[in-house]
């Protein structure tokens, strides 16, 4: 398969890929790892008249403690990520769920920004950046903004990403100690995408929870945090008897996908099973 | 239209205009006739494509050639050294972990990734690393003993992969 | 040195493990065009119009082709190379398979039109302009819904979509007698589900016609391109077949999808003569899912009667068995002379009786697909001893034990004539499944399974015991059963002057290793070293004829058509020897690579003597010069191997996720050249077999679009899908054909399904016998199992 023509330029900086994407006016596609676009282009789904590639852009390449934050580039690959000492210290779902992903090829070139402004609703890094309370940075020729990824997040394939607006930064508040995370995948046994994935954190003090998340990707047809099973265990005892109460309410009042390896209420079932492992992970 | 790039490939210098929609894997077979890299799907599943780019073992199939520009590309070509099988290579032959031969190179080249960053991999760990290679013929299991053959092999000569 | 039964290293890997394979789509001609095909999207669909004016006129673009064209030239459709024909003798219904669809597309996939270019990317562009307009017509890709009254009809010329009924066994009324006074009857209705090929090369071909020889040659993905041509020449282009060289290089996999003729080999090579210039087309995976001759799609009721003892009193088997919406080259053959022959298995049943349908459907075609048949009436078998033994609570290894046909070695007791047509050749069953037991320590097993289930872990064992018929033949055989073809094979043994020998057989090799298995053989029989012999395979120029490889035929047919010409040159050698030594011809004896006038130490070497033959100064009078031989080899009988394949499964009770912990295989395939290759032949046939118990299934919706035609959805076994194989054999020789050889080739995909699928029920026994689960066992549908 060959993709339509199209242009080609590579950004030295931010400024460039802003700039790039602005002379061609919606018509272009930003290129990182490319493995979210190139497929999409080889199947001519997608057609744009220029890409930019904005992978070889150092700055936007890092993962590192900024305060009380840590801070990963948008250009950071799975890789990086699932190789990081310091998002294991810190926030261990994030190199976990970065090690889930694709397959070693794709983890090596794949980047997390792809990833979110891709925003498959099977996609592993939406319901771990909800989960760990991330900030996605956005930036355009008018400036930055900061977006909770709860509010970048919009749907199918959906972001607040506006045009001409690059995802140059993940902001993830380090969790105060004690804080456990984990992220547990049931994958499409083909794409081995995500047909529940959970991600939870949870903070376990004097036997007791708190600071508990609790978001999915797969379930629905876009990520979400799950507030009932956060509410449900939020401030209980961490027991078989509570996590269990709590997974059982998961994925309740949202949409539900189907397809022919997860019906409806298979899928809503999974959900519950990945909930309570999660949450027996961080919390059991 | 087309785009100038300069790209080291086995280690000898590459310098070509490219249109900006070429796969590497069809740069690499067509341009070069270096047609190791095989094409065995539309979806970066098979693994048969696979490359190692600065090292790192990535799907030529999903890459475009103007992306490699000022990189070192590795191919299946460029592992034998002076007509001696690399390990990784003697190891398929020694272990039968090939039979059609097609999907070889790809999982040579996936195997040179797994075994730079951990050179004694278990069975469970090369099972996993080989998560993005399909072989249809093998059922995986001789593949499995010739990555061991290979891990053993560069462990005892104390050898790097590249 | 002997080389048989040792496990030489591949000659052929140096060249696949450096990149240097030469494979179909790494060919490079001068000149040469690039063609993408225009397909159906629509299952069933009425053409109204085709606008090709904004493609051709589009840079680049060379020439496009379309039906009418096609039509235009009275170029007729591939051919079937098989005809089974219905009950009351009429023949099978034999609609025309078109190279382009000109009027009406009866499946997604169908082929428009052929846009040629000067490169592959130019014709696809000016692809994406050609506008084309359709009348979407209802479809059914359902065999069992096509053949019901009022279903879409596929072909005008089939009425009711029915290519053919058939049937094979005792008389069916005294089948049906035996079940009805039957103590127990098992049975069990399921789907053997539709699966794609997927050798990881994609297929393709190269047209080169060359005006100035008025020659053409054909690259192309092909297990089998001696009858590639013949089709191709005789039925499709009427083309002369002395003018045509096909030629299958190194071949990246087959499994059955690359023996048959497909539309685009004719049209690369008609559509070349037409510009002048060769022509390349390569498939893209997502057009192989929809143009890659599928497997399987049986849809069946079975029904095995046992007495109060567990003998088993008969077997009665319905099968209506998918076509796709054209015959393509073998496929009336699968679900009936590869199925129903097999129903015996290695068991004594009584009497058999098996009907068969044969149906159109809008889908893409079906055919041979590793195993072919056997894995079908295996899966039935299997499925149905398993299931019998949990509903009268006996054990499933003491019931098949209770069953089997005793052992008989062919040669001091004759073949087992069984139910269902087939006489085996040889066979000794209990020690399979006795090596089996022991290798999974089954008593050990069947405590800890009880253990297991009381912490509420699910574990299963499954077995089977399974026979598998290859090396299909003898000619006059087939042929009275509707093949269209011989099923011998060819080999010519060309001593060359030196002594160095080169091999030419009409065996394929796209994985098996024949350039090494065979020159083990021939270095043996020979006396000579390995690195003596060349073995060519895949050109029709220097082969004389072939019928590929396929059915686990290549070394009992193809082998022993070598060891026949050995044997020729031996003869001849002796002579020149006797002359040479001047002594008698019986006074001589071969070993060793030469001639030695026996009880003396005079000798002379197999490199003088072909010396000889071609520089013959010195000669036997009246003697031809030369020492290269032809032979055809035409089995007496199939083959049988058979074996015993063990799974142990658990299931996650939480989402019926079903992980395959061990998997055992005890096969006898006969005698073994390469204990290495037979390995790995064994290893490759149990990851497609377990594939198909755990994750493999095409998937047509209801209006025949193909619902999974991508890596992204078609799941395929991984390497972290499969655990290590820990396999044996037994050897029961041939005792047919000079090697004492069988086949090994689809054993592992043949005996492995059922045994996984057992396994799967086992393991869920405490949830009652469940009968209506579905290949793939995909964690849905165990998981529905559970909670029904």
């Amino acid at each position: 398969m060959i993709p339509a023509n199209f242009e080609y330029h590579r950004a030295g900086s931010v400024d460039e890929a802003l700039s790039l994407l602005a002379t061609h006016d919606g018509n272009a596609k930003v290129l990182s790892g490319g493995h979210s676009l190139i497929p999409a282009l080889k199947l001519r789904l997608n057609q744009p008249a220029a890409l930019v590639d904005i992978a070889r852009i150092a700055a936007l390449r890092y993962i590192r403690q900024d305060g009380n934050h840590i801070a990963i580039g948008a250009a950071s690959t799975h890789k990086d990520i699932a190789t990081s000492a310091l998002l294991a210290q810190h926030l261990s779902m994030m190199p976990q769920a970065a090690g889930m992903i694709g397959d070693p090829q794709v983890r090596n070139v794949g980047t997390i920004g792809g990833s979110i402004a891709h925003a498959d609703p099977a996609a592993d890094w939406p319901g771990v950046l909800l989960a760990a309370d991330a900030e996605i940075v956005l930036q355009s020729a008018s400036g930055k903004r900061s977006l909770a990824a709860q509010d970048f997040f919009l749907g199918f394939f959906t972001t607040a990403l506006a045009e001409g607006e690059l995802v140059t930064e993940i902001r993830i508040p380090i969790p105060a100690a004690g804080t456990k995370s984990t992220y547990q995948k049931f994958s499409q046994p083909a794409s081995r995408f995500a047909i529940v994935g959970c991600a939870a954190v949870v903070q376990v003090s004097n036997g007791t929870c708190s600071h508990v998340r609790v978001a999915f990707n797969g379930v629905s047809d876009s990520c979400f945090r799950d507030g009932n099973v956060e509410k449900a265990l939020e401030g209980k005892a961490a027991t078989a008897e509570n996590i269990a109460a709590a997974a059982a309410q998961a994925a309740q009042g949202v949409s539900i996908l189907s397809d022919h390896y997860a019906a409806e209420d298979y899928r809503t079932h999974l959900a519950q099973v990945f909930a309570k492992r999660a949450l027996s992970a961080v919390a059991g | 239209m087309s785009v100038k790039i300069s790209v080291t490939i086995n280690g000898k210098k590459y310098t070509s205009q490219v249109e900006p929609r070429q796969l590497l894997v069809y740069y690499l077979r067509e341009a070069l006739s270096l047609t190791g890299a095989h094409v065995g799907c539309d979806t970066s599943s098979c693994g048969a494509c696979t490359v190692l780019i600065d090292g790192n073992a990535v799907k030529s199939c999903t890459t475009l050639a103007v992306q490699v520009d000022g990189t070192q590309v590795t191919t299946v070509e460029g592992l034998a050294k002076n007509g001696t099988l690399h390990p990784i290579q003697e190891g398929f032959r020694q272990e039968h972990g090939l039979q059609c031969g097609f999907c070889t190179p790809g999982m040579i080249m996936s195997a040179a990734d797994l075994l730079q960053n951990n050179p004694n991999p278990s069975e469970t760990e090369i099972r996993h690393a080989l998560e993005g290679n399909f072989c249809r013929c093998t059922g995986y299991h001789n593949i499995v003993r010739s990555i061991q053959w290979a891990a053993k092999k560069l462990q005892e000569t104390n050898a790097a992969v590249l | 040195m002997t080389y048989i039964g040792q496990s030489v290293k591949r000659v052929e890997d140096k060249r696949f493990t450096t990149g240097k394979g030469k494979y179909t789509d790494d060919i490079k001609l001068v000149g040469m065009t690039h063609a993408h095909i225009v397909r159906s999207p629509y299952a069933h669909a009425k053409i109204l119009s085709i606008d090709i004016d904004t493609a051709l006129a589009h840079p680049g673009v060379v020439a496009i082709f379309t039906g009418k064209d096609i039509a235009a030239a009275g170029i007729n459709g591939v051919p079937a190379g098989w005809q089974v024909n219905f009950k009351d003798g009429t023949t099978m219904k034999e609609p025309p398979h078109p190279l382009l669809v000109a009027d009406r597309v009866k499946h997604v996939g169908d082929g428009i039109a052929v846009v040629i270019a000067e490169d592959d990317a130019t014709a696809r562009d000016a692809a994406d302009l050609i506008e084309i307009e359709y009348e979407v017509l209802p479809a059914v890709t359902n065999p069992a819904e096509a053949i019901k009254p009022g279903a879409p009809q596929v072909h005008d010329s089939a009425p009711n979509n029915m290519c053919f009924d058939w049937e094979l066994g005792n008389p069916k009324a005294e089948v049906d007698a035996a079940i009805a006074a039957s103590h127990h009857v098992t049975r069990l209705d399921f789907i053997n589900q539709r699966m794609a090929p997927n050798a990881i090369e994609p297929r393709s071909a190269i047209g080169h016609y060359d005006d100035s020889k008025d020659k053409y040659t054909l690259y192309t993905t092909s297990q089998n391109p001696h009858l590639t041509r013949l089709l191709m020449c005789a039925f499709v282009l009427g083309i002369p077949e002395h003018k045509v060289q096909v030629v299958a290089p190194d071949v990246g996999g087959g499994f059955g999808s690359k023996i048959f003729h497909y539309i685009e080999e004719a049209l690369v090579i008609w559509a070349s003569k037409q510009i002048g210039r060769p022509i390349k087309w390569t498939s893209d995976r997502s057009e192989a899912f929809l143009t890659d001759a599928h497997g399987r799609d049986h849809v069946t009721t079975a029904e095995m009667g046992f007495d109060k003892d567990g003998k088993i009193t008969a077997l009665r088997v319905n099968t209506v068995a998918n076509l796709g919406a054209y015959i393509s080259t073998f496929a009336p053959a699968v679900p009936t002379y590869l199925h129903g022959t097999l129903l015996q298995g290695l068991y004594t049943t009584p009497k058999i009786h098996v009907d068969v349908i044969a149906a159109f459907t809008h889908t893409n075609a079906v055919d041979a697909y590793r195993g072919a048949g056997r894995p079908e009436a295996t899966y039935l078998l299997e499925r149905l001893v398993d299931t019998a033994a949990l509903e009268m609570g006996m054990d499933p290894a003491e019931l098949r034990f209770k069953n089997f046909i005793p052992a008989f070695d062919g040669v001091t007791q004759p073949g087992y004539q069984t139910q269902v047509a087939l006489q085996y050749d040889s066979g000794n069953y209990e020690p399979v499944l006795e090596r089996g037991l022991e290798m999974v320590g089954y008593e050990q097993f069947r405590k800890d399974q009880a253990e297991a289930r009381k912490n509420g872990k699910l574990l299963g064992i499954g077995f089977s015991t399974y026979i598998e018929a290859c090396g299909i033949a003898p000619s006059a055989v087939v042929g009275a059963l509707g093949a269209r073809a011989g099923l011998y094979e060819s080999a010519q043994v060309r001593v060359q002057p030196t002594g160095k020998v080169s091999v030419f057989t009409g065996s394929h090799s796209h994985g098996q290793g024949h350039e090494t298995t065979f020159a083990q053989v021939v270095a043996d029989r020979l006396g000579i070293a390995m690195e003596d012999i060349d073995i060519v395979h895949g050109d029709s120029d220097s082969v004389a004829f072939g019928m590929g490889t396929y059915g686990s035929r290549s070394l009992a047919v193809g082998g022993s058509a070598i060891v026949k010409s050995i044997d020729k040159v031996l003869e001849k050698g002796a002579k020149i020897a006797a002359h040479k030594l001047e002594a008698a011809e019986e006074d001589l004896e071969y070993a060793g690579g030469k001639w030695t006038v026996k009880g003396t130490d005079k000798s002379i070497g197999f490199g003088d003597i072909a010396l000889t033959a071609y520089v013959p100064h010195d000669y036997p009078a009246g003697l031809e010069p030369g020492l290269d031989f032809s032979s055809f080899y035409d089995p007496t009988n199939f083959t049988y191997p058979f074996g015993c394949h063990i799974a142990i499964v658990e299931v996650d009770q939480d989402t019926g996720k079903v992980t395959l912990k061990r998997f055992i295989a005890v096969d006898d395939v006969g005698n073994v050249i390469n204990p290495m290759i037979v390995d790995g032949q064994i290893h490759g046939g149990l990851a497609q077999g377990i594939g198909q118990a755990l994750l493999e299934g095409v998937i047509y919706d209801e209006n025949g679009q193909l619902v999974n035609g991508s890596y992204m959805d078609y799941a395929m076994p991984r390497a972290d899908d499969l655990p290590s194989f820990e396999i044996d054999r037994k050897v029961t020789p041939c005792p047919h054909n000079p090697l004492g050889v069988k086949g090994a080739g689809e054993a592992g995909c043949i005996g492995s399904t059922p045994a996984v699928v057992n396994a799967v029920m086992d393991a869920l026994a405490p949830f009652g016998v469940i009968k209506n689960l579905e290949m793939p066992l995909t964690p849905q549908r165990v998981w529905r199992a559970m909670h029904q």
